[in-house]
């Protein structure tokens, strides 16, 4: 079993990261560039099948994975 | 009196805090290692500055769910003193003993210098040695001081007076320029409701010995002797 999980940041959370990258694109020549938000992107591979309810891990995503102040997370579990 | 400084892997300012409270303020200080189960012994428990976990996922995301955190929220529900300091801050917030978030600073950049700061309240058990409006000398090192809170979160911190110190310039005037990593509000320090929680970003045990450059951090371990009804180291 694989979980893959997307961290980002909340759209009122400015992400000093994002508009640096995006600048540094700008830079690159393209002015068309709007924003650049950056965020997190987690493989976690679970042994046997099933073995980790989806409800345990919104748990581990909510307490651990993301800080629900700041973050938004996705979670996709793939059998 | 009993002191704790809260080791975890990672923390680098645990020999200062156990410095300044040891030595400068004569008081009995132990390291407690992380793994450590209990904190009944302790008036003061400080969660001192450095990079838990190497700042892994985000700081102190990790060291919050280390097996002495569930002491320190039992002590604080105890309404023990608790000061966090810089990542000791930054544990606080992710153990939820403090509202908010610490994220990148808006300059990308890690700030090491001098800041001044306003205490804009002095009820409370670490600063109650300060006067309002007192403007205080204390450094910063931080690569993620920038504090964030929701509107709703802002207005209640500010309600319930919780926000004890902001960056400031000289006169005392809260400004952009005087913000180093571009807070909400300026914000450096924030209590709980309860005000017994006490996390800040400035490092009060960089700024309490003359040969320093500043004394002014003496004046956050004074309120908390004083709360204790220590009376000051000469």
């Amino acid at each position: 079993m694989k979980v893959k999980v997307i961290v980002m940041p909340k759209q009122s959370v400015l992400d000093p990261q994002g508009v640096a990258v995006r600048d540094a694109i700008h830079h690159h020549g393209m002015p068309e560039i709007k924003s650049v938000r950056i965020g997190k992107f987690m493989e976690i591979e679970i042994e046997g099948e099933k073995a980790v309810s989806s409800e345990k891990l919104h748990e581990i995503c909510r307490d651990l994975l993301s800080n629900p102040v700041i973050e938004d997370y996705q979670l996709e579990i793939k059998d | 009196m009993k002191a704790a400084v809260i080791r975890f892997p990672g923390s680098n300012c645990d020999q200062d805090c156990f410095h300044v409270l040891h030595n400068v303020f004569d008081v009995e200080t132990h390291y407690v290692w992380h793994k450590e189960t209990s904190l009944d012994a302790f008036d003061l428990i400080v969660l001192p500055g450095g990079f838990s976990y190497g700042d892994y996922l985000r700081c102190g995301a990790i060291a919050r769910f280390s097996p002495v955190m569930k002491s320190l929220v039992e002590q604080a529900e105890k309404g023990k003193l608790i000061l966090g300091i810089c990542n000791g801050f930054q544990i606080l917030c992710e153990a939820h003993l403090l509202p908010g978030a610490l994220v990148r600073n808006q300059s990308m950049h890690f700030v090491c210098k001098h800041t001044l700061l306003r205490v804009e309240g002095v009820n409370s058990p670490f600063t109650n040695a300060a006067v309002t409006g007192q403007i205080l000398n204390i450094p910063i090192a931080h690569g993620e001081g920038n504090y964030t809170a929701d509107e709703a979160t802002l207005r209640e911190l500010n309600l319930n007076s919780q926000i004890l110190l902001r960056y400031a310039d000289a006169g005392g005037a809260i400004t952009a320029e005087a913000n180093p990593n571009g807070s909400a509000e300026n914000i450096a320090g924030i209590c709980n409701a309860r005000r017994n929680v006490f996390g800040l970003m400035p490092h009060p045990e960089r700024a309490a010995e003359k040969i320093l450059g500043s004394e002014d951090g003496r004046l956050i371990f004074e309120s908390v002797l004083n709360t204790l009804g220590i009376s000051k180291a000469a």
